[in-house]
């Protein structure tokens, strides 16, 4: 233990004699994760479309149960989501998306008030109203995305517009039940309603003598306007399950999820934990070496295991100390969870730990600092996309390959413990991850121990 | 000792008094640095044994196994501590004071000379103050005016504290003026052990001692 000390401080006293190696690998370091933090928890950047609207500002609204609606509140929903470039005419939209300045253009025909108006007035139509929407071919990713987005739109303002038909016919319903007075294409009507009919045949009824065949008849239309009374009472909720048949109660089948600024956070840290902790053990693990004095040491002054852990701990309290930078800088754009340090601080040390012990391992397969730098470059890079791989984008098989190589790797773990750890609390998921951990930086260092072997004392 | 199928020494015997200067000359690829790495203990011979421990030999390595990003004292104190040199402080002192060194003991060892940094190197092979000193081809890196600072150093560590010294080099003009007795490898094989002008009486009359050495090789088949 006295050898590790003197020889963690020894390589204290190198890196603070390095200030601007330091300097520029925390910045990589953070620079490169925040932005990748940021980018695997984001969707797209909003696609740009060429919009024409040939709707006349003065024909841009039409009636609904009495009422005026103006249609250009549906755009400015849509425009949430996109990014318009306005144009003066169809051609105009088309031409923006064969020049590759729109991914589509996005074409309001002149008619859509009208046609709009005629299906929602009750009376029936044949004509539907509908956009006009043209793709460029050439980008796949963004042409899903945007046919996605005004898909959902539509789908938005369609279901408004059958919420509030569904309120309006109900309104007329309850109209022809109790009676009262409504407005149609400008003329006022009083209806009697079924309610106050039956009452009016009951009073017939019972005018009538005993006997009377009138008074049967009477009778039997009563009973049927009360059959009518009982049915259409339950117009409401029947109309209210129409207008919104299938509803979505999500739910995640592996815990509660994170909030997408809160996992960017923990994707940050993981990379800065990844290059820091990496970098710093690979290179100061071949650096003996490349200072000649790794057979100097093991010529039983250090044992080799010693040497490889107390490259591993370097390795580890460098990406530990950057990613707790890294977190004092994230806690000025997003509220970060002190209440739950212990457990977001668990998850760092241990992911600095897996981190430092990989960096172990290929700073033992390597003699000098360059070669072991761009061995963990070459590495950290697919270790990172292999852990960032969503569920669904692969077939079955290929995820399953994907996650059994990507648990060889501190990556996924760290992630998931720091998620934990940050976002959701801890749990068996953190534990678990916490596990995972030790695990790998037991492995790792055990891996760098037999890889030592291959260089002989005198290296 | 073997390398796989390569034989690299083989039947290897000799001791070395107490102040004795030892000479290992020999043609490349002869074993001379695999001998040395045996006696310091970083290599386990196949067969045979060492009777000193690897712990009372000092080791001075071919190139220059120090930090460059220390200073030299920081690189003394380093290894006095890992060799549990009881007073660091002193050792560092007396160490700086024999290499000559004191002046720059706080300057990092990258900015010194490469001969400053051999003197660092041996230093460091002498900190526990052992009885038995190796050196791999100390002067290599030197010139001509270092190379009689390091051997009047050495030479001075064998004479004062007797403590015996193993070097092996290619220069055999410094193996003659430094060496008590000189070791003759070829293709892992002792060929020769005796004083310098034994070596020269075993060819005959040659015109100097790199000469005879070069005939004595040519006469055994090397």
């Amino acid at each position: 233990m006295t050898a590790l000390r003197h020889l963690l401080v020894k390589d204290l006293q190198i890196l603070r004699r390095s200030p601007l190696l330091l300097v520029l690998l925390a910045l990589y370091a953070i620079v490169i994760g925040l932005p990748v933090g940021y980018a695997v928890s984001r969707p797209p950047s909003k696609p740009k479309v060429a919009f024409f609207n040939a709707v006349p500002p003065s024909s841009n609204t039409f009636q609904l149960g009495g009422e005026s609606r103006d249609a250009s509140r549906y755009a400015d929903e849509l425009f949430e989501s996109i990014d318009p470039i306005r144009v003066d005419s169809r051609q105009a939209a088309i031409d923006k998306v064969k020049s590759g300045e729109a991914v589509a253009a996005l074409i309001v025909p002149a008619d859509i008030t009208q046609a709009l108006q005629a299906t929602v007035s009750l009376s029936g139509s044949a004509q539907k109203p509908e956009l006009e929407l043209f793709y460029a071919a050439d980008n796949p990713l963004k042409r899903r995305y945007v046919e996605d987005t005004i898909n959902a739109q539509v789908a938005k303002a369609n279901r408004a517009l059958g919420e509030e038909l569904t309120k309006i016919a109900g309104q007329y319903l309850g109209i022809l039940l109790q009676g009262g007075g409504f407005s149609l294409l400008g003329q006022k009507f009083d209806v009697l309603g079924l309610k106050r009919s039956a009452e009016i045949l009951q009073g017939v009824a019972t005018a009538l003598p005993e006997g009377d065949p009138k008074a049967a008849a009477v009778q039997r239309v009563r009973r049927f306007a009360q059959l009518a009374i009982d049915n259409l009472d339950l117009s409401d909720s029947v109309l209210a399950s129409i207008s919104d048949p299938i509803s979505v109660n999500a739910q995640t089948v592996d815990g509660p999820t994170s909030s997408l600024d809160g996992y960017a956070v923990a994707v940050a840290l993981t990379v800065a934990l990844m290059f820091i902790g990496l970098l710093v053990a690979a290179g100061m693990l071949a650096l003996e070496r490349e200072e000649h004095a790794f057979g100097r040491l093991v010529r039983g002054l250090v044992g080799r295991t010693i040497l490889v852990v107390e490259k591993a701990l370097l390795g580890a309290l460098a990406a530990t100390v950057t990613a707790l930078l890294l977190v004092l800088l994230l806690s000025l754009f997003q509220p970060v969870r002190l209440d739950r340090a212990p457990l977001w601080l668990a998850a760092l040390v241990a992911g600095a730990l897996g981190f430092g012990a990989m960096g172990v391992a290929i700073g033992a397969l390597t003699r000098d600092v360059r070669a072991s730098s761009l061995l963990a470059f070459l590495l950290s890079l697919p270790v990172a996309a292999l852990a960032l791989v969503p569920s669904g984008s692969v077939g079955a098989s290929a995820y399953e390959v994907v996650q059994a190589v990507a648990a060889l790797f501190p990556f996924k773990p760290t992630l998931e413990a720091l998620d934990a750890g940050l976002n959701r609390g801890g749990g068996s998921e953190l534990t678990g991850a916490l596990v995972h951990l030790i695990a790998l930086a037991a492995g790792y260092v055990v891996l760098a121990r037999v890889g030592l072997r291959r260089f002989g004392a005198g290296t | 000792m073997r390398f796989g199928r390569r034989t690299a020494l083989r039947d290897v015997t000799f001791t070395a008094q107490p102040g004795e200067i030892l000479a290992v000359i020999g043609p490349n690829g002869a074993g001379k640095t695999t001998l040395l790495s045996i006696l310091a203990g970083l290599q386990v011979p196949s067969a045979g044994c060492v009777s000193h421990g690897a712990r009372h030999v000092g080791w001075v390595p071919q190139q220059a196994a120090v930090y460059r990003k220390l200073s030299v004292a920081e690189n003394l104190r380093l290894f006095a501590r890992l060799e549990r040199v009881p007073d660091v402080e002193e050792a560092v002192t007396r160490m700086l004071d024999q290499a000559g060194l004191a002046d720059r003991a706080r300057d990092e060892l990258g900015t010194l000379s490469g001969g400053n940094q051999q003197r660092v190197n041996i230093a460091i092979g002498l900190l526990s103050d052992p009885p038995v000193l190796l050196l791999d081809e100390p002067s290599s890196s030197l010139d001509p005016r270092q190379r009689e600072v390091l051997w009047t150093f050495v030479s001075g560590l064998a004479r004062e504290r007797s403590t015996t010294v193993v070097f092996t080099t290619h220069n055999v003009g410094e193996a003659e003026r430094y060496a008590d007795r000189v070791l003759v490898l070829a293709d892992g094989e002792l060929l020769f052990g005796g004083t310098p002008a034994q070596l020269g009486d075993a060819v005959g009359d040659a015109a100097d001692f790199e000469a005879a050495f070069v005939r004595f090789l040519r006469e055994r088949g090397h």
